[in-house]
């Protein structure tokens, strides 16, 4: 039962955000006189042959794969109560530098991949780490400074393409680093489709899709299951209490830049290994903001965040056959739109389902665990994971594991870019 | 699992060619025919979409010119915020049986050569990049030579100001960009050779937010203005809007780029301010292709170059501005296409 109830509770906020969003969005289509139900037919229809469908699918998970890693990077972050907006630039700046590296040098192949991948988190955690050092030494909040830093990072990025790491030859349209060699490439998944028996698709899917489920799988054990992560989580609900029973809070805000980062890292690799092995002027940019978007939806859990990439893939995919079909490529915007806003308001309700329901199930208080000194979005939306304070119940209480107090204000970053 | 791979491999090779053979069957017939197939053209447009009145809907333009002369229609795909679905948009149209497909924009030079590739039966035209590099033969680049129309608006620019101090705006620092910038100088210099030029660009290479960013063109072009500059040529798509909306707040000029601006913003107090545009005929380029396809005498495989002796690139007298000059552009006009200056394309 108790289980049960707990899988209820972490599925009711993100089912409800997306049922309001669903109603929202086909409200505003009945407003422009687009039909609803054919936009979402067309949405789900992948196509008429075998290929065509696993096409469909592959785009959605390759699409889904940085998204992903994208959001775990905010994710890990957010539990700790810090919001990585630098995460853009983490990636950008990690993948220029990782491609130069990895177009540099010839080693066996999984050693160079193994390379690349490891000179992208290096770069990405120690630009990430610049935001925690100034956080520490110097009180900076982590929201300017990072912001601040993707600018800084663009900038040496764009000089490196343009600059020392320059591949391309003058004139080309297109200015890129030098291509990896083949060692350096990831190859690709798509034996799976055969092995399971439906059509190959033209399309590579990424191999790096393996790398990012272990990562997942990593990083929520980590913040769930180990020493480290109660600490981190408990630093994020209450950094004093937690410095009173003996968490080096100071500590932790490296520890989790630095980890957050070295995740960030990782965004830009299925393409770079899997598809473009340059890094390119037209590289996908971007992701790190979507990935705000994506570790909200998510509510900060792997698995949720997994979910949340993978609906923004798909909404993504739907693009194109919604305007061949002469449908408004906006009406994918409004509903990624508003399935964010729902989230939050979703979040706000499931909170308080779960208070009520703690208020009556048990004579302890275990929600409010919040200190305050971060303002009534602190407790927010922890709530809906009760099972966290049941589960990392020792101690101080704090173990409440809770979602994106500061995220929330993110929401509409996306948008942006449309 | 190389072996499976290599299954892999084979089972989409037959996939593929299975697919064109149904998808493209019009292709093959149009090609011949013309009259008894319908035309269905396919449009991939790059970041900025139809609607930007410059470069992409001068591709509309040549697409509709052409369906007024053979019949048809046509389908234009946008890509996605961050454009990293290009592919995907080829592939679509492709599988959609639309042919000829053209690809809109640089940025497709790097996907392209994939999806050729994959559609054989297909005729693609890129607009922007060469397909020599790509060398498949269902491939044709569209190129233009926009360092020879900049410098004419170079000298149109130096002839017109009365400060002897002129300016140019790009939207991101790239190659193709850099061409604009490298022909406006020459030009402006021929006239001048003391004219002071400030050049400055949105974004830098990588960040292609600088063609879409009025506000950003405008702060720029305030700093040109404020400067002393009198005339700004910009090259920046979207973001030139704002450099016409700092010439008009300064009462100064500026120059339009790609379509004739004078034309396309709408706005009598911003075409006061329009000088001339450096016209890109994406129109004519995209219509002659489809021309060539319906004929039936589409090469591939190679480039074509629209200069200013094939009047792919030029000035436009909307407005009158430029009418009392005109005899020294066409002077340099007529010395470009006869080789005695050769315009510069890199600055």
């Amino acid at each position: 039962m108790n289980v049960l109830r707990r899988i209820g509770l972490a599925l009711f906020a993100p089912v409800l955000a997306i049922v309001v969003a669903v109603v929202i969005s086909s409200a505003v289509m009945a407003a422009l006189q687009v039909n609803p139900f054919r936009v979402f037919e067309v949405m789900f229809d992948f196509g008429e042959t075998p290929a065509q469908q696993t096409t469909a699918i592959v785009v959605i998970l390759n699409r889904a794969v940085p998204l992903f890693l994208a959001g775990l990077a905010v994710s890990i972050a957010f539990r700790m109560g810090l919001f990585n907006i630098g995460v853009e630039g983490q990636y950008r700046l990690a993948t220029v530098l990782a491609a130069g590296v990895g177009a540099a040098v010839a080693l066996p192949g999984p050693l160079h991949v193994l390379l690349i991948v490891l000179v992208a988190m290096a770069v990405a955690a120690l630009w990430a780490g610049l935001v925690a050092v100034l956080k520490v030494t110097r009180g900076v909040s982590e929201v300017i400074s990072s912001i601040m830093l993707n600018v800084i990072a663009l900038g040496i990025a764009s000089y490196l393409l343009t600059g020392p790491l320059r591949g391309s030859p003058e004139g080309a349209s297109i200015i890129s680093t030098a291509e990896i060699p083949e060692s350096g490439w990831m190859p690709s998944l798509n034996g799976v489709f055969g092995a399971l028996g439906l059509a190959t698709p033209p399309r590579q899917l990424y191999g790096f899709l393996l790398v990012a489920v272990v990562v997942g799988v990593v990083i929520a054990v980590l913040l769930n299951r180990t020493r480290f992560g109660f600490d981190l989580r408990a630093a994020g609900l209450s950094p004093s209490a937690a410095s009173a029973s003996g968490v080096d809070s100071r500590g932790m805000v490296v520890k989790t830049m630095l980890l957050s980062g070295a995740v960030a890292g990782l965004i830009g690799m299925p393409d770079l290994l899997g598809s473009t092995h340059a890094y390119t002027t037209d590289f996908t940019s971007g992701l790190g903001f979507l990935g705000i978007a994506v570790a909200l939806l998510g509510r900060n859990k792997p698995v949720g965040i997994a979910l949340g990439a993978l609906l923004f893939a798909f909404l993504d995919r739907s693009l194109v056959p919604l305007q061949i079909q002469d449908f408004p490529a906006s009406v994918v915007t409004i509903i990624q739109g508003t399935i964010v806003l729902a989230v939050v308001i979703a979040n706000e309700i499931a909170r308080r389902v779960a208070l009520r329901a703690a208020e009556r199930g048990s004579a302890v208080p275990a929600i409010v665990a919040g200190d305050g000194s971060t303002g009534p979005g602190q407790s927010a939306s922890g709530a809906a994971s009760t099972g966290g304070a049941a589960d990392g119940g020792e101690g101080t209480g704090a173990g409440v594991s809770r979602t994106a107090g500061a995220g929330q204000r993110s929401d509409e970053r996306q948008e942006t870019g449309a | 699992m190389a072996a499976l791979l290599l299954a892999g491999s084979m089972a989409l090779a037959a996939c593929a060619s299975d697919e064109s053979s149904s998808g493209g069957g019009s292709g093959s017939g149009g090609g011949g025919g013309g009259g008894s197939d319908e035309l269905r053209i396919g449009l991939a447009f790059d970041t900025g979409g139809r609607g930007d009145r410059s470069f992409n809907d001068a591709a509309v333009a040549g697409v509709e010119a052409a369906i007024e002369e053979h019949g048809g229609e046509f389908q234009d795909l946008s890509p996605n915020a961050d454009a990293s679905n290009r592919a995907d948009l080829l592939t679509q149209l492709a599988d959609e049986g639309y042919n000829p497909i053209i690809a809109v924009g640089f940025a497709y030079g790097e996907v392209i050569g994939d999806v050729v590739e994959q559609y054989p039966d297909t005729t693609f035209a890129i607009v922007d990049s060469s397909a020599e590099e790509v060398g498949a033969d269902n491939l044709t680049g569209l190129l233009f030579s926009e360092e020879q129309g900049s410098f004419l608006a170079g000298v149109a620019a130096a002839t017109k100001s009365e400060t002897g101090h002129i300016g140019f705006v790009g939207g991101v620092e790239t190659p193709l960009i850099q061409k604009f910038e490298a022909g406006y100088v020459a030009g402006a210099q021929a006239v001048n050779p003391q004219i002071i030029i400030d050049r400055q660009y949105i974004s830098p290479a990588g960040d292609f937010s600088g063609f879409n960013a009025p506000d950003r063109g405008l702060l720029v072009a305030q700093g040109m203005y404020e400067a002393g500059a009198d005339i700004v040529y910009h090259a920046a798509g979207g973001s030139g809007l704002g450099v016409f909306q700092a010439a008009a707040a300064a009462g100064k000029r500026a120059i339009g780029v790609d379509s004739d601006q004078y034309n396309t913003v709408d706005d009598p107090a911003l075409q006061a301010v329009i000088l001339t545009s450096m016209l890109k005929r994406v129109d004519n380029a995209v219509s002659a292709f489809i021309d060539s396809y319906v004929d039936g005498s589409v090469e591939g495989g190679s480039d074509i170059v629209y200069d200013l002796a094939a009047e792919g690139v030029g000035l436009s007298t909307s407005g009158g501005f430029i009418d009392d000059i005109q005899d020294t552009i066409d002077d340099y006009r007529q010395q470009i296409i006869d080789g005695e200056i050769e315009v510069p394309t890199t600055p």
